[in-house]
């Protein structure tokens, strides 16, 4: 991932911010506290535009305090009644929020490109693809490289770049696991990408951001980050499972359902996902879709 | 017979919904009852229902707004107490099923049937006054777009008794909000409470556009306009460009529910990504159709209450234009995160922090409209103070949000609650909250209450606080927004803080209503007897309060930019006109009312499959939009006598002053 240079008082400022932050009782404030360095860089981003927007919030807030106390009516202070253009004080008032946006603008475009969700993080690790779909709701999970799937649970090796492939097999839905960053929106009929990473082990809470019906406030999920034993493990775990996934288990499992137990599936249909994919953009059939509840 | 309406859409197992109903049907009977007690009926159709009065039409369109607002504001605490009590397990006291349909009717409530009618209503009070003219373009389009108003307010209010409302968040993107998956009638009742309100919007657009260009008084060029009337104008071009796309949009979903045509839905190659655009090219416009005419009464307040001209007028028109053009092009930053490239992301993440400059430029010169000026700390003035804290806050949240990268982590959060509350509360109801104060005196010839209106600005900016600040926080700790219940505990304690900022900006309403109580009852010891209560700059101010019904007895020449100021300065604000002329003006009509009240019809036959009574109330519509248009007996002239023992009624008073 490529990193652009802070200047070192910013960073030590929004280091500063962040204890602050914590220590005020906001405990496990999940985006300032990230397992991952796309969620670091988002971080990092938020605070900077945070103190660059300060050099014009700040002012405004005093001079509103200021010119409100210095000029109140009953103080006789000095009183220009016909004073209503100053060349000086127009040119301030646009420059300085010009430079601000400049600068803002400049970090916009770069931390945009470095950031894109479709950009696989540097590692000397390969990707690992987990494909992601939403149901009504729950969230599944297959991995087509081990054939296996699982439900509002993940697992995956720290320091490897995992590339989400999301989809969704009904509305729309936004998949997303703060502490490792950016967030996708999941669409049927249509793949999306984001690729995150976590540097740290740990289970972290991950879930729908995108309102999706009545079920919408149960569907989170458990993301596992784990060491390349544990993820082994973890896979083993899941083959154990009596449970497969073809078609005919996952119109089942298509069907609404709130506050899902988390399912293991010990093999998937290859292609499964694909289909399903692609069942949405080639015909109008409607006979595998989560019918309403 | 009845569609799919039957008596199961009665949701009498809901006791919630029942109390409320009953509540709101005692008020009802307690209303009609005092109208019929104090013989009121026919007063009130010949002076308010029929009348095409833009003042009197803006204080009905208040009046709806206040009303919604109660309704709006209920549906407030009811979603902060649930999340306040739905931790750790706990389901709270409301099922999704209910409090989906809540927040969902919470920001159509606030936005179409709260800010909208507020700003109609301030527009239609103040405009025509501030550029001397003595009735909009449009009278008849004005009740008109009133009434049509009314039904989607009508509509709104009646889902909550038959059947239910949409559950599927206030901007219905599909495919939730298809057929396959909200199935019931909730989301008719949002695309019908939309689309005809909407035509109304729509309508009052065009009509205040022309009234703008075409009715100034003489001398009053587009640069010597008031700041208040630029905005308007501004808004009324972003209304004429933005609602066709929304009434397209819904056109579109109304298909894909009622004949099954696939725009957006899933299958058949239908795109819900073009419904989400689509909307929001709408929908980001339409913040600005709000903020802008809050901006230029916060313009017309610090310069009254500063008693000084207006700091940095040009550059303040300039940056109103430049705002209304870049509402445009920044619509992408509501959806960042549907996966669209890097390159698109940053344009309009850049775009959007383009806005941030001359709405900054602005801030600064209101504070150097205070600067060497004489501050009066009014009402005004302390929603003024409050709104230029906190929208500046708003503001940089706002820009933080338009960083693709951070919002790839905000989108959706309670952080972008929190920005939106604090852009919408602290810029728009703050704003309209002050022209209420301001031009009240205006509309009804006495001032509203000093203390209860600083104490109710007081619970907002402190509630306010209160209430949204816990919600930034609880976007850093990763909670979404729209939860009906949630397991991490560490979101209960400010959640808990966050609703008790509900309950103080509940005091500020209550002291809002207070207000209004207590100054009608002491009206007496309140009376604005000279039209100027404020020492005012603009033309409203140059005539008696209240308003007589033709506004101005001669039409004012504009010389300079503060036109009454002017007057003032030279002396010859208070000259007695020679002599006085016949006025024209229109007469009162009952047609936009009947069609109003028809069209609510026509939806509610819509919503229900009653095919027959949609059919009849269409005829309805069109006929007496017939009738209206063959009526030739649409104006009469007022006679100069008349006009003259009006005006004079008012010379006597100011010479009683001297």
């Amino acid at each position: 991932m490529r990193k652009w240079n802070y200047p070192d008082i910013l960073k030590r400022m929004s280091l500063l911010a962040t204890v602050a932050f914590v220590l005020s009782g906001c405990t496990g404030s999940s985006l300032l506290d990230p397992k991952g360095p796309i969620g670091a860089e988002q971080k990092y981003l938020i605070m900077t535009s945070f103190f660059l927007m300060m050099i014009v919030v700040i002012p405004v807030i005093v001079m509103t305090l200021l010119f409100a106390w210095r000029y109140n009516y009953i103080k006789n202070a000095k009183y220009s009644p016909n004073w209503s253009h100053s060349n000086k004080i127009e040119v301030v008032v646009w420059a300085v929020p010009l430079a601000i946006i400049l600068i803002l603008g400049i970090l916009t475009w770069r931390s945009t490109h470095a950031l894109d969700p479709h950009r696989v993080p540097e590692s000397d690790r390969d990707p690992i693809v987990i494909q992601v779909m939403a149901l009504d709701w729950k969230w599944l999970f297959v991995y087509p490289e081990q054939g296996i799937a699982s439900v509002n649970e993940l697992a995956f090796p720290v320091d490897t770049p995992i590339e989400f492939r999301v989809t969704s097999n009904s509305v729309m839905n936004s998949f997303f696991i703060p502490q490792l960053g950016s967030q996708i929106y999941a669409m049927a009929g249509m793949e999306n990408t984001v690729h995150l990473l976590a540097s740290e082990e740990g289970t972290y809470p991950g879930m729908s951001a995108n309102y999706s019906g009545h079920g919408f406030s149960g569907m989170h999920f458990k993301a596992l980050a784990t060491s390349d034993e544990g993820f082994q493990q973890w896979v083993d775990s899941v083959r154990q499972s009596s449970e497969t996934l073809q078609q005919d288990s996952f119109n089942e499992l298509a069907k609404p359902s709130r506050n899902n137990p988390v399912e293991y599936f010990s093999s998937v249909t290859p292609g499964l996902y694909t289909d399903i994919v692609n069942s949405y953009i080639t015909s109008g059939d409607s006979s595998h879709h989560g019918a309403e509840e | 017979m009845f569609g799919k309406l039957s008596i199961e859409a009665v949701p009498y197992h809901e006791p919630i919904v029942m109390v409320v109903l009953a509540v709101a049907a005692v008020m009802g009977l307690g209303v009609v009852a005092a109208i019929t007690y104090f013989k009121k009926w026919g007063y009130l159709w010949k002076e308010w229902i029929t009348s095409v009065d833009h003042k009197r039409l803006g204080v009905m369109y208040i009046l709806v707004a206040i009303v919604m607002l109660i309704r709006g504001f209920s549906d407030a605490i009811m979603m902060r107490s649930q999340q306040a009590i739905a931790s750790g397990g706990a389901e709270g006291y409301l099922p999704p099923e209910h409090y989906d349909q809540i927040f969902t009717a919470h920001g159509v409530i606030m936005i179409f049937f709260m800010a909208m009618p507020f700003m109609v209503g301030l527009m239609n009070i103040a405009v025509p006054l501030q550029i001397g003219a003595r009735d909009v373009a449009f009278p008849f389009l004005n009740s008109l777009s009133f009434w049509l108003t009314v039904a989607g307010v009508i509509l709104v209010n009646v889902s909550l008794g038959v059947g239910e409302f949409a559950a599927t968040g206030w901007l219905a993107y599909p495919p939730l909000s298809d057929i396959q998956y909200s199935p019931g009638v909730g989301v008719d009742y949002w695309i019908w409470s939309l689309q005809i309100s909407g035509i109304g919007t729509l309508l009052t657009g065009v009509n205040f556009f022309v009234t703008i260009l075409k009715m100034r008084a003489p001398g009053m060029t587009l640069m010597k306009m008031p700041m208040f009337t630029w905005t308007a104008l501004c808004t009324n071009v972003l209304i004429i460009t933005a609602f066709p796309i929304l009434t397209v949009t819904i056109a579109l979903l109304t298909l894909d529910r009622y004949i099954g045509t696939h725009f957006f839905t899933n299958d058949m190659g239908g795109n819900q990504m073009m419904y989400v655009n689509l909307i929001w090219a709408w929908g980001h416009p339409e913040v600005y159709i709000l903020v802008l005419p809050a901006f230029g009464i916060f313009a017309e307040v610090v310069a009254t209450y500063c008693k000084k001209r207006l700091f940095g007028y040009t550059s303040m028109v300039y940056a109103t234009v430049a705002i209304t053009v870049l509402s445009f092009i920044v619509w992408l930053h509501h959806f960042f995160t549907m996966g669209a490239g890097a390159n698109v992301n940053s344009f309009f993440g850049i775009a959007t922090m383009i806005i941030a400059i001359p709405t900054g430029v602005k801030i600064f010169n209101w504070l150097f409209t205070m600067y060497e000026g004489r501050v009066q700390f009014t009402v005004p003035m302390a929603w003024t103070l409050g709104f230029l804290i906190t929208f500046t806050i708003g503001g940089m949240t706002g820009v933080l949000l338009a960083v693709p990268g951070a919002d790839y982590v905000l989108h959706n959060s309670l952080f972008l609650i929190a920005h939106f509350h604090n852009v919408i509360i602290g810029g728009v109801v703050f704003g309209y909250l002050a022209g209420f104060t301001y031009w009240f005196p205006k509309v009804f010839g006495f001032k509203l209450d000093e203390k209860l209106g600083k104490a109710s600005a007081w619970c907002w900016i402190v509630g306010f606080f209160t209430a949204f600040m816990p919600l930034y926080a609880l976007g850093f700790m990763g909670m979404t927004r729209r939860l009906n219940s949630y397991d991490n505990p560490d979101w209960h304690f400010p959640l808990i803080i966050a609703a008790i900022g509900a309950l103080i900006i509940a005091c500020g309403i209550a002291c809002q209503l207070l207000q209004l109580f207590v100054s009608i009852k002491n009206r007496h010891q309140n009376i604005d007897e000279t039209g100027d209560p404020w020492g005012g700059r603009t033309l409203e101010w140059s005539i008696p309060s209240p308003a007589p019904f033709y506004n101005f007895a001669h039409t004012p020449v504009v010389e300079e930019r503060d036109a009454f100021w002017h007057m003032k300065e030279k002396g010859i604000s208070e000259q007695k006109p020679a002599e006085y002329q016949d006025i024209h003006m229109p007469k009162n009509t009952s047609a936009g009312f009947f069609i109003g009240i028809i069209a609510s019809v026509f939806g509610f036959a819509l919503i229900w499959h009653i095919w027959w009574l949609a059919i009849v109330s269409a005829i309805g519509i069109f006929v007496t939009m017939v009738l209206r248009t063959f009526n030739d007996d649409i104006d009469y002239y007022v006679p100069a006598a008349e006009v003259e023992r009006i005006e004079s009624q008012r010379y006597q008073k100011l010479s009683n002053q001297a």
